[in-house]
């Protein structure tokens, strides 16, 4: 293998003069004393190879010797990868001993003592590729597939595969022989290099499945699909973290991989000491058993901030092509542009907008490429779905970061900053936002059988009168209350209620936290049914004062269980007031 | 302070404000340095040139000045004889005491592993309603005061300092104006708490690029107490926008591309490394726990800027001061401030109604905001408005104001009075069993 000694060092970027060849994003180790820095090739220039560490470079010397690996960052793919906490470079947090973790300390990220309880599912004498199912183990109530390795090119024939039986990860459970007769043996584990995106499966058609998260703001007005792709940008303090939590609870996946990159430590914390406690809402079990972190959080080296959203996404690809739904989460898509521009601005590449790379927006869209709804050449389907958050520099959305963003992902969820003012949350702009999935034909024949045939129209209409409330809004605000007429009160209240009893909901509430599909279907059809009368009113005080009544009981609906008796006390009650002053049709 | 065996070097070969350049061999990164006796720090290394920043500045630096490189990085002695006394930016008492004797510690030491974390959750309090109530502090938790200069948050961050119940107060003072050094010293001198507090402080008397050892120097002190004595320590940083001003100069001086508002382009991680230590730990590792308070002062109340800004993504909430002209004190803003972790305790270390109440009465108080606006545009206001502007009116008074001091239930008690002086339940939109159980109680 190359080695080669240390010629300079400007903060986490070491300058490397070499003895043979070396490729781009090749792994090395810099030898500081008696530990070994891990860092990626990521510029040569003549003599000099351009290193950047995932470490502290405190200490390090000209003449400090330098070993290549001859490989890029790869992951470990195989069982037991659920319920852990990793760093971006997939060390096993738990494994690391110590209070304050320790420069140089690596860990295996699975159990190699473990053992799974293997079924086959191929026989000798198939013919495989690249990510056929070999087998099976029970991964936390999950059928986690063998498969043959990512790296396997062309057509392979099993040649043995062993008896259903206990099999620790390093065994070999099966042996394949490729076109000129070569015997592999094929483990329970394989490597990827996470950089690049694993392709084995059949097509990647446009998603049109509803990814149900029982927030309302986003299944009623915004839907994502299973393999679909969206942003929450927004200011801090706006609520994304919170949102992002919601969904990441809630949502009908299999397999939840959260990528806290570059955030605070405490709020991985939070998700360390609540998933395992919450219960899966699909599965009864605990949360945790379905979820992966990948802890890098704001203090930690930046360089490895950067491979953490890769680690993630390499992971999610790899459940994916078991026929699993994925749903991925990236706290925040800033914070990993962020560590490009401070290595660009390292290797004094000449800057792009706000002094970030020129290719930034390349970089993001081929990163949201690899999500997807897909077919496998088996003939299942798998997904990763993936919802980023931006950090946008001064809540100003007209950033690199976020345009970048904007261009490639399908859904928008626009956090406002004067609606988490006001406590209206989610915080989501219900007029600005937008998932271009409601306008897939494909979409709408799903949505038609999943909930009913009228139900995008009701959505679409909704949106009508929240516009149009805003609009009216607008108006009183330069006329005056006494300038427009009780019509436009009326108009500006229903999308109040719009506003109060379906995008508003209570994340810490126990009841109101998550609204299955079948109480959005309830509560959009109350609510446009509310919208679609004709009121009495005299005045406009009415309006105000007789809304807000039907607003709060309507918020104390949401805050009963569904259909309880509490529940349809309060319908009758609402029922009874609508009929105060509703005008037949 | 050149020992035998250590070479002298007495060539230099650039020098720009803030650092110089020379050619030595086997020098580490990061590593210590004197120049002519001044401090100073390796930040670059390539090939036989290597690059210190002086902390000092390079005023009166000669070509041939001796450099003594002291092979090791900036570090702090800590040991029970730091509580009660104040320091420089180095760690050299100020106070006319005697040198620290205790182990020697490097700062900007490693961060905490995320898994041997715990999540925080001891209510601190304050006896401020408008923190305590609306924005209620956490132990572990990192917030600043996002502040005009002219507002009083030293002041406030004092009082907080001196009723929070820690077993250390570390003060990290940044560009501190002498007057507020002496306020500081003052406030704990006659608190009588001055042996629970330890204080690094840099004026603007000293050298700007000297502030930027202080934040490390404070947060290696407040680790020391906080994983060997298991105690609750709280940090005071304090001006954090000086403290960035800083690390821009060093920046500028070492030709590196500045990103927006002239701020380097490694802001964010720099920031980063220093509120992270802010860490609660477990009952296992002894329950000790850095809570961090600082101060972020803004040019105009522009929190856009990208040091405020970059902060705010970093802190678990910010807290903001206003002046409020209908009552003519300084509240806290309910609108923007926030504390991020407040759910860890509200309604759970407090009373079960917490959470509903303080988001009913902001709610309440920004509709009296708008009803304002009306009012000023000439419009005329309903019955409605007329009582947000009175609820407005005594809950700015009774509660957001920085003098009140009471404890969490009486904030409660006094909201609900407010609520049931002015509205009817369904306008306050709280869950029907609250407004059974507290309404007009």
């Amino acid at each position: 293998m190359t080695t080669g000694k240390v010629k300079g060092v400007i903060a986490n970027l070491v300058t490397v003069g070499v003895d043979g060849a070396v490729s781009q994003n090749e792994i090395c180790y810099i030898h500081v004393g008696d530990v070994k820095l891990m860092a990626e090739v990521i510029k040569v220039t003549g003599d000099n190879v351009f290193v950047q560490v995932f470490e502290s470079t405190r200490g390090l010397k000209v003449g400090n010797l330098v070993e290549f690996t001859g490989h890029m960052l790869e992951v470990t793919l195989g069982p037991g990868l659920l319920s852990r906490n990793y760093d971006g470079l997939q060390n096993d947090l738990d494994k690391l001993t110590g209070v304050f973790l320790k420069r140089g300390e690596y860990s295996f990220p699975l159990d190699e003592n473990k053992l799974w309880s293997f079924k086959p599912l191929a026989k000798v004498g198939d013919k495989v590729e690249a990510a056929s199912w070999l087998g099976e183990v029970d991964e936390n109530h999950q059928p986690h597939k063998i498969m043959v390795p990512f790296v396997f090119e062309g057509e392979y024939t099993v040649k043995s595969i062993v008896k259903e039986g206990e099999y620790k990860i390093n065994d070999t459970i099966a042996v394949l022989a490729d076109a000129d007769g070569n015997l592999h043996q094929v483990t329970m584990i394989q490597k990827w290099p996470v950089k690049k995106a694993i392709m084995a499966y059949k097509s990647k058609p446009r998603p049109f499945k509803l990814l149900e998260t029982g927030v309302r703001t986003i299944d009623t007005a915004n839907p994502i699909c299973e393999g679909g792709t969206g942003f929450i940008p927004g200011p801090f303090g706006t609520g994304k973290t919170v949102l992002q939590h919601a969904i990441s609870k809630q949502a009908e996946a299999d397999i939840v991989v959260i990528a806290a990159c570059g955030e605070r430590a405490n709020e991985v914390v939070e998700t360390f000491t609540e998933f395992p406690e919450l219960d899966d809402p699909h599965t009864g079990r605990k949360l945790m058993e379905r979820t992966i972190i990948i802890a890098n959080t704001s203090n930690m080296p930046v360089a490895s901030r950067e491979a953490s959203v890769y680690t993630s996404m390499t992971i999610a690809e790899y459940y994916r092509s078991m026929g699993l739904r994925v749903l991925l989460m990236a706290d925040s898509t800033s914070r990993w542009a962020q560590a490009l521009r401070e290595m660009s601005n390292r290797l004094e590449e000449l800057p792009g907008q706000d002094a970030f790379p020129m290719d930034l927006s390349a970089i993001i869209g081929a990163f949201y490429a690899r999500a997807g709804y897909v077919y496998l050449n088996n003939g299942a389907t798998g997904s990763v779905t993936f919802l980023g958050t931006v950090s946008p520099a001064g809540g100003n959305l007209k950033e690199p970061v976020t345009e970048g963003t904007k261009k490639v992902a399908r859904c928008f969820y626009a956090l406002e900053q004067a609606r988490a003012d006001r406590k209206r949350y989610p915080a989501v702009n219900p007029i600005d936002s937008y998932s271009k999935y409601i306008e897939y034909p494909e979409f709408a024949e799903y949505i038609s059988q999943r909930i009913n045939g009228e139900w995008l129209e009701k959505v679409n209409d909704m949106k009508t009168y929240l516009q149009r409330g805003k609009e009216i809004q607008e108006q009183i605000n330069i006329l005056g209350d006494d300038g427009v007429t009780v019509d436009f009160h009326e108009g500006f209240w229903k999308s109040e209620v719009i506003d109060f009893v379906i995008l508003q909901q209570d994340a810490f509430d126990k009841i109101d936290a998550v609204c299955p599909l079948e109480r959005q279907e309830y509560m959009l059809d109350l609510v446009m049914d509310i919208c679609k009368h004709d009121y009495n009113f005299d005045n406009f005080l009415e309006v105000s004062e007789y809304f807000k009544r039907v607003i709060n009981l309507c918020k104390q609906m949401n805050y009963s269980e569904f259909h309880s008796e509490q529940f349809e006390d309060y319908r009758k009650k609402l029922n009874d007031l609508l009929a105060e002053r509703q005008i037949a049709a | 302070m050149a020992k035998a065996f250590q070479k002298i070097y007495t060539q230099i070969t650039a020098i720009t404000k803030a650092t110089c350049s020379l050619k030595a061999q086997g020098v580490g990164n990061d590593e210590l340095a004197t120049v002519n006796g001044k401090l100073a720090q390796v930040v670059k290394i390539l090939g036989d040139d290597v690059t210190l920043q002086v902390f000092e500045g390079t005023e009166g630096i000669p070509t041939n000045a001796e450099v003594v490189f002291l092979g090791k990085a900036p570090s702090l002695k800590v040991s029970d004889q730091l509580a009660g006394r104040f320091f420089n930016a180095y760690g050299d008492p100020i106070d006319g005491g005697p040198e620290i004797e205790g182990k020697e510690i490097e700062i900007g030491g490693p961060s905490v592993n995320p898994v041997r974390r715990k999540q925080p959750s001891e209510l601190i309090a304050t006896g401020i309603a408008g923190i305590d109530l609306n924005n209620t502090l956490v132990s572990g938790q990192k917030i600043p005061f996002f502040a005009d200069p002219d507002q009083p948050y030293n002041q406030v961050m004092a009082n907080v300092a001196l009723r929070a119940q820690a077993d250390k107060i570390i003060l990290g003072g940044m560009g501190l104006t002498n007057d507020d050094y002496l306020y500081f010293k003052n406030v704990f001198n006659n608190a009588g708490v001055l042996d629970r507090i330890v204080s690094f402080v840099n004026t603007t008397e000293n050298p700007a690029v000297e502030r930027l050892l202080v934040p490390d120097m404070a947060l290696a002190a407040a680790e020391y107490f906080a994983v060997e004595k298991h105690q609750k320590v709280l940090v005071l940083l304090t001006d954090m926008t000086l403290y960035a001003d800083a690390l821009a100069i060093v920046s500028n001086r070492m030709d590196q591309i500045p990103s927006k508002d002239s701020m380097p382009g490694s802001l964010y991680s720099d920031l980063a490394k220093l509120y992270e230590k802010a860490v609660q730990f477990p009952e296992e590792a002894g329950g000790g726990s850095i809570t961090i308070i600082a101060v972020t002062t803004l040019s105009g109340g522009d929190i856009t800027h990208a040091i405020p800004d970059n902060t705010g993504y970093i802190t678990e909430g910010q807290l903001y001061l206003r002046r409020d002209s209908d009552i003519g004190k300084v509240i806290v803003d309910p609108f923007r401030s926030l504390s991020r972790l407040k759910q860890l305790v509200a309604g759970k270390k407090t009373r079960e109604d917490h959470p509903q109440v303080m988001n009913a009465a902001v709610r309440l108080y920004a509709d009296a905001a708008n009803a304002k606006t009306k009012q000023e545009n000439g419009f005329d206001l309903t019955d409605y408005d007329e009582r947000c502007l009175k609820f407005a009116k005594e809950y700015s008074n009774d509660i957001l104001a920085i003098d009140v001091n009471i404890n969490t239930t009486e904030m409660l008690d006094v909201a609900w009075r407010l609520f049931a002086k002015h509205f009817k339940p369904e306008e306050v939109n709280i869950k029907q069993v609250f407004v059974d159980k507290y309404w007009g109680k």
